[in-house]
């Protein structure tokens, strides 16, 4: 290996980030971040979601400004208003969703937009050759982007700014889409990016693999740092509590509502993958009449296949999934939702609302089979409108009347109207995703309120969730998921923040 | 170094992807020439591959080749144009408007740019305003056959051997032939050995009376292989039709491609018009085009959005237009026998590949034609008409889902969608 | 301006903006050809003779038909261009039917009828079943079979056609007297008839209406048109609702050619008017899908179509000139009305937070 030529030497402050602060319309997203970063070191920056990593390293890379603050790079001070501007200062920034174009080679991704560098023939070939040798990339430039497994695609990504000279990467969540096998690829190749002398941040909610690899670990939790500890002084378990904070919400003290009785049986569930990582595996839980089953755990875990898995909506899948003693496995979405099955969906511009139809026939989107929204073959939009009023009134939706485009609701309001519409159709089990994700404070409690009502009455809840406040208030029972498996259940009103913070993010017990 | 020995070394054992490398081309030709050579031994029909028909099959390829370039250099960028006939249209009346009034080589130019101008309405259409593709591109073809319409009307009455849907008469652009090698192969051909005569009319249909045009055609598409597979410019602009959103990411300004690249294709488009008023005939009329624009671009995604394939699709698609003009009934025919053939071989091979369901469509569609085969002894005319229609029809059936279209082809693109 | 004002302003505003330039684009055409633009406009703006009206109302009623068969297309972003190849090979099926006379006066009339939306329904489904399994665009596919089309009828004419009494037409047998929808006279001299069959068009825009917003099917149309996503979550068969709106546009294709079959021509041959495609396509967005919208657009663009029609003798201008405004009307037609949307979206979102007395407030979206 050579020596570094350059003089940022081991040790040494490349980036250092002084009272960051970054607010967006109604939320603090930074404030008073303060992380020093050096040369020839792999530095991790943890939190939950929502925490704000992902604000803070958009800053760092020019995408965003902040508000308040300073950057200052290999010891100068610089303003980042674009990407280009970042590179310039030699950062290079792998996003978690990777910027390739499947149809291109390796080569052509590389060159894009640099092809002034070397070219993009033979020179060029060298040169990413020459990089992918000194880093262990392993990468040959002239295969299709497509056939590249994930691994080796983000490899690409981070020859990608290798290639424009970057002296410090970004990583977002870089570990999030791979097996075991690639996660120890890549420390191999952090560990000799790091020992030629380059910055890596690398920014993640795994803590056992932040632990394994970072040499220096920086917590941030609402938006502000926490603390910048060494791997080697602190537990996992200490780390989580210091990502989830020490105290969890007070569980709901009223009288459970759980009976005997199963509404929801899944057993044996499994989503398998071409490239052999298990979107679902093997899972099996079961709701009772009356119960909230929050089933905690960081996104990309397998939550939203399960949800998908349950309506429906995925091909693919194994397993036996059974409503009320009835195996509705096989039905197609549509006889699933007559079955008695609501859906509050995570994406409730892409899933659960014709942005541009009004919101009587939102009303009838998803129950276009039954009354009030049907008669017969038709439409019956009488009835459907004066339901919309009664749900507008009772939901408290916000909105001049059920003639208005739902594109003109806000976010609380539009999902107030889902959760009523839900609701109506009298269902025997509601899959509540995120279900209070965009929504402003005062919709949120209404919400929670709703979910509790439906509790008391009978229906059956699973809760998805990445807001522990929500999970913790609303469930009886908290499963939680990890890489497709369900890990653990807790008990809301004992679980500790360790516990849940290591079974979310996967820390191994430590004696 | 060590390591730079090892990268020279890795460097020698790494080659360019190669497409469809040039030997394969010539293979294929060769295979498709044996093929013909049997099908004439077998059932007669003589005028499979004589250098009469395979001339014929030229003019007629060249249109549709260069239409369907045009639609390639648009949809390597992302955008999709439907409105390539129309600028077909706009060419064939640029040739003959400026080919009159100025000679036939302005009127080459004429035609390229009036399509040009077509396409210039469809990139202000499509990038500036966004609006969708598939609408611009018929909004385009309606207007160019208005306007083409009237401006004939306006322009060509009263001219000498013209008339309100009709140029007079345009003088020849020139073609080049080379007379003693002519002479010669047209012995060989003559002698009709199997296979070697059919070559020899081959190469003699290249060699004879060859239109300059042809040879611009020729030159155009390894000008844009070189252009958008081997320079920076290429590579930008493909960029914007796989993941304009990735190419934005590294500065690539994606509207300035996609606009040049639609002008492009317009033009391109213009010279296929061109060429059919110059060329495969000699004055503009009405309604030349006979849908030529669409067929362009069902080469284009038989070729798989690549030059070459897109060359052997128009080849495909002239060759049987030609046959069903010349002779008609009786080389449709005997194609029927060859296709039956082909459709059993591919049977086979999916059979082989375990697609049971399509392997049985294929046995069946065979069984059926060699049915037709020997109980009709000429296809009626109409049917042969049909022919690059339903060839179309058939490939994109079978193929498209194998078929790769520029990633990000009809998406509307609207700047600072990333990050 | 309360809002239902607001709404229709603005519905009417885009299209007269996109008519506006389209007119305006037309003449800057005319200048540079160098002809009088004043002349052709006061030749196409006059006002027209009933002889005229008549064919207007006649030609309106062809047109109406196709726009209503491409808008169903439309309403599940599906673009049947092929409306032009289905009512062709349609009309040839119904004149066929017709022309044999298996059932006796207005029976004949409806089988044929059938014929024609079954066998324009097939020709369209085609190219849906094309799509549902296979991923085909149904644009190319119907495209070509528009083509096929009309090889194919060129064929079957010749072989079931007859040779009409000293003329070089071949066409189908002649529609018996009983089976011919009789047209109304509307100031009783000759040549001001208006095809009978105007009355089933206005039904089939309201059958159109109807189904679209009042059935479930038509919801499911609908919403699978506005956002894929969503209507799977719904439960909707997305595969099925194509092969189905498919299905349904080439049978209303099918009665494209109905009225001139039955109140005019009598019979199906190679004159028989072709390019009706087409058109509905600009008239359906010209109408956004509006059964009134699309009514208006057919009568404008018949308007346009008849009053062009003496251009050549009165003003030595080709009528091929209101072509080109139809195909510029389709562009601008598009663009306004995406800025008219806009513009429409701020005002309303203003509107809803006015409504509530609370100042415009956004979401606080949790940031990623």
């Amino acid at each position: 290996m050579s020596t570094p030529a350059h003089e940022t030497s081991t040790h040494k402050t490349v980036v250092r980030l002084r009272g960051i602060g970054k607010r967006f319309p109604g939320v603090v997203a930074n404030d008073d971040v303060n992380i020093d970063v050096a040369g020839g070191t792999v530095h991790a920056i943890v939190g939950e979601n929502g925490a704000g990593k992902s604000t803070l390293m958009k800053i760092l890379y020019g995408v965003q400004k902040p508000d308040s603050g300073t950057i200052e790079v290999n010891g100068a001070q610089v303003d980042l208003a674009s990407p280009a501007d970042a590179i310039r200062a030699g950062v290079g920034m792998v996003f978690q969703h990777f910027m390739l174009a499947d149809n291109l080679t390796v080569l052509e991704n590389v060159t894009l937009g640099a092809e002034k560098l070397h070219g993009i023939g033979s020179g060029a070939r060298a040169r990413i050759l020459e990089i992918s040798d000194a880093y262990g990339l392993d990468i040959r430039p002239d295969v299709l982007v497509e056939k590249l497994g994930v691994g080796a695609r983000q490899r690409v990504e981070i020859l990608k700014v290798l290639y424009r000279g970057a002296k410090i990467l970004i990583l977002d969540e870089p570990t999030a889409v791979l097996v075991p096998r690639e996660v120890d690829e890549l420390f191999a190749n952090l560990r000799e990016l790091k020992a030629e002398g380059l910055a890596v941040i690398f920014i993640s909610h795994k803590l056992d693999e932040v632990l394994s690899v970072a040499d220096q670990v920086t917590v941030i939790r609402r938006g502000t740092t926490v603390d910048t500890v060494t791997p080697a002084s602190v537990t996992a378990r200490q780390l989580a509590e210091l990502m989830v904070g020490s105290e969890l919400p007070s569980p709901s003290t009223e009288t459970s509502t759980v009976t005997d009785e199963v509404l929801l049986a899944v057993e044996r569930l499994s989503l398998p993958t071409d490239e052999g990582r298990a979107l679902l595996d093997d899972v099996s839980f079961e709701i009772h009449r009356g119960e909230v089953l929050g089933i905690a755990g960081v996104e990309g875990n397998g939550q939203a296949e399960l949800v998908e898995a349950i309506m429906g909506m995925r091909p693919g899948v194994t397993g036996v999934i059974r409503l009320a003693d009835r195996d509705i496995s096989g039905l197609t979405t549509r006889d699933r939702r007559d079955a008695g099955v609501g859906y509050i969906p995570e994406d409730r511009h892409r899933h659960g609302l014709l942005l541009d139809a009004p919101l009587w026939e939102n009303r009838v989107l998803g129950h276009q089979t039954r009354p009030p929204s049907v008669k017969g073959v038709f439409i019956d939009k009488r009835s459907s409108r004066a339901d919309t009023e009664r749900i507008i009134e009772q939901y408290d939706v916000r909105t001049p009347g059920p003639d208005t485009l739902a594109r003109a609701l806000s976010g609380g309001n539009q999902q107030k109207l889902i959760v009523g519409r839900e609701m109506s159709g009298e269902p025997i089990l509601l899959i509540a995703a995120h279900p209070t994700r965009g929504v402003d404070v005062g919709a949120q409690g209404a919400i929670w309120q709703h979910i509790k009502d439906a509790r008391r009455n009978g229906l059956a809840v699973l809760l998805i969730s990445a807001d522990l406040d929500e999970l913790i208030g609303l469930s009886d029972r908290i499963e939680v998921i990890l890489r497709g498996q369900l890990v653990g259940e807790f008990d809301p009103g004992e679980v500790t923040p360790e516990q849940l913070g290591s079974a979310m993010t996967g820390a191994r017990e430590k004696a | 170094m060590s390591r730079t020995a090892s990268v020279r070394d890795r460097l020698a054992s790494v080659r360019p992807r190669g497409r469809i490398s040039p030997w394969w081309i010539l293979i294929g030709l060769a295979g498709v020439l044996l093929l013909l050579s049997l099908l004439q031994l077998v059932t007669g029909a003589n005028d499979l591959a004589s250098s009469g028909t395979l001339r014929a099959t030229l003019i007629a390829t060249v249109p549709i080749a260069l239409a369907g370039l045009g639609g390639l250099w648009a949809e390597r960028a992302g955008v999709v144009n439907i409105g390539l006939e129309g600028m077909m249209i706009l060419g064939t009346y640029g040739a003959g408007f400026f080919g009159y009034h100025y000679g036939p080589w302005v009127g080459v130019l004429g035609a390229a740019a009036l399509g040009a101008v077509g396409g210039l309405i469809h990139a202000l259409a499509t990038v500036v305003f966004g609006v969708d593709h598939i609408i611009s591109g018929v909004a385009i073809n309606i207007i160019a056959i208005g306007a083409t319409q009237y401006l004939a009307v306006q322009t060509f009455t009263g001219l000498p051997g013209g008339g309100q849907t009709q140029s007079p008469k345009l003088g020849d652009v020139g073609s080049i032939s080379i007379g003693p090698l002519s002479e010669a192969l047209g012995q060989v051909e003559g002698r009709n050995i199997f296979f070697v005569s059919e070559v020899a009319a081959f190469l003699r249909a290249l060699v004879t009376d060859l239109s300059l045009m042809v040879v611009l055609a020729a030159v155009l598409f390894v000008l844009t292989y070189f252009l958008l597979w081997r320079t920076a410019f290429g590579l930008r602009l493909r960029s914007c039709g796989e993941s304009p959103v990735a190419a934005e990411t590294l500065g690539v300004n994606v509207y300035r491609y996609k606009f040049i690249a639609v002008l492009t294709s317009g033009a391109l488009a213009g010279l296929a018009g061109g060429f059919l008023t110059l060329v495969a005939s000699s004055n503009y009329r009405d309604g030349q085009t006979g849908g030529r624009g669409y067929i362009g671009l069902a080469a284009m995604i038989f070729g798989n959005w690549r030059p070459t394939g897109l060359l052997m699709g128009s080849g495909l698609f002239g060759y049987t237009e030609t046959l069903g003009l010349r002779q008609g009934g009786d080389s449709v025919h005997a194609l029927l026998l060859g296709i039956a053939v082909l459709l059993a071989a591919v049977a086979v091979w999916q059979w082989r590949s375990r697609q049971r369901l399509s392997a049985g469509v294929s046995t069946f569609l065979a069984i059926g034609i060699a049915i037709v085969y020997f109980s009709i002894d000429v296809v009626p005319g109409d049917f042969t008409r049909m022919t690059p229609y339903v060839t179309t029809l058939l490939v994109l059936a079978m193929a498209s889902q194998r078929l790769r279209m520029p990633a990000a082809d009809g998406m509307r693109y609207r700047r600072g969608t990333a990050g | 301006m309360t809002p239902r004002m607001t709404k229709l302003s603005l519905g009417i505003g885009a299209p007269v903006l996109a008519l506006v330039s389209a007119f305006v684009i037309t003449s800057l055409v005319l200048l540079v050809a160098g002809d009088p633009v004043g002349e052709v406009w006061s030749t196409i703006l006059s006002v027209p003779e009933t002889r005229n009206v008549a064919n207007i109302i006649n030609s309106a009623t062809v047109l109406y038909l196709s726009g209503l068969a491409v808008a169903v297309g439309f309403k599940m972003n599906l673009f049947n261009i092929g409306v032009d190849g289905q009512y062709r090979i349609a009309a040839f099926a119904a004149a066929a039917v017709a022309g044999e006379a298996w059932l006796p006066g207005y029976l004949n009339t409806l089988l044929a009828l059938l014929a024609a939306i079954l066998v324009g329904a097939a020709w369209a489904g085609i190219a849906g079943l094309l799509r549902a399994t296979r991923g085909v665009s149904e644009v190319i596919s119907t495209i070509m079979l528009n083509f096929i089309s009309t090889s194919l009828v060129a064929y079957m004419l010749r072989r079931v056609a007859v040779r009409e009494e000293g003329s070089n037409i071949i066409a189908t047998k002649q529609v018996p007297e009983r089976s011919r929808i009789p047209g109304l006279s509307l100031s009783g001299e000759a040549g001001t008839e208006i095809y009978g069959f105007v009355f089933i068009a206005i039904l089939c825009g309201v059958g159109y209406w109807l189904v679209l917003n009042r059935t479930r099917f038509g919801f499911d149309l609908r919403a699978t048109g506005q956002s894929e996503t969503a209507a799977v979550a719904s439960g909707i068969n997305v595969k099925r609702m194509v092969l189905a709106s498919m299905l349904v546009s080439g049978g209303l294709a099918g009665l494209v050619g109905m009225p001139i079959l039955f109140g005019g021509a009598y019979s199906y041959g190679s004159t028989f008017q072709s390019g009706l495609g087409f058109a509905g396509i600009a008239i359906a967005l010209l109408g956004r899908n509006h059964p009134i919208g699309i009514a208006l657009g057919a009568l404008l663009f018949a308007f346009l179509d008849e009053q062009s029609n003496p251009l050549q003798i009165l003003v030595d201008v080709s009528p091929d000139i209101v072509k080109i405004t139809q195909g510029i009307i389709v562009l601008t037609v598009v663009i306004s009305y995406e800025v008219v949307r806009r513009y429409g979206l701020r005002l309303e979102q203003r509107h809803v937070a006015q409504a509530l007395e609370r100042p415009e407030s956004k979401s606080p979206e949790v940031p990623a």
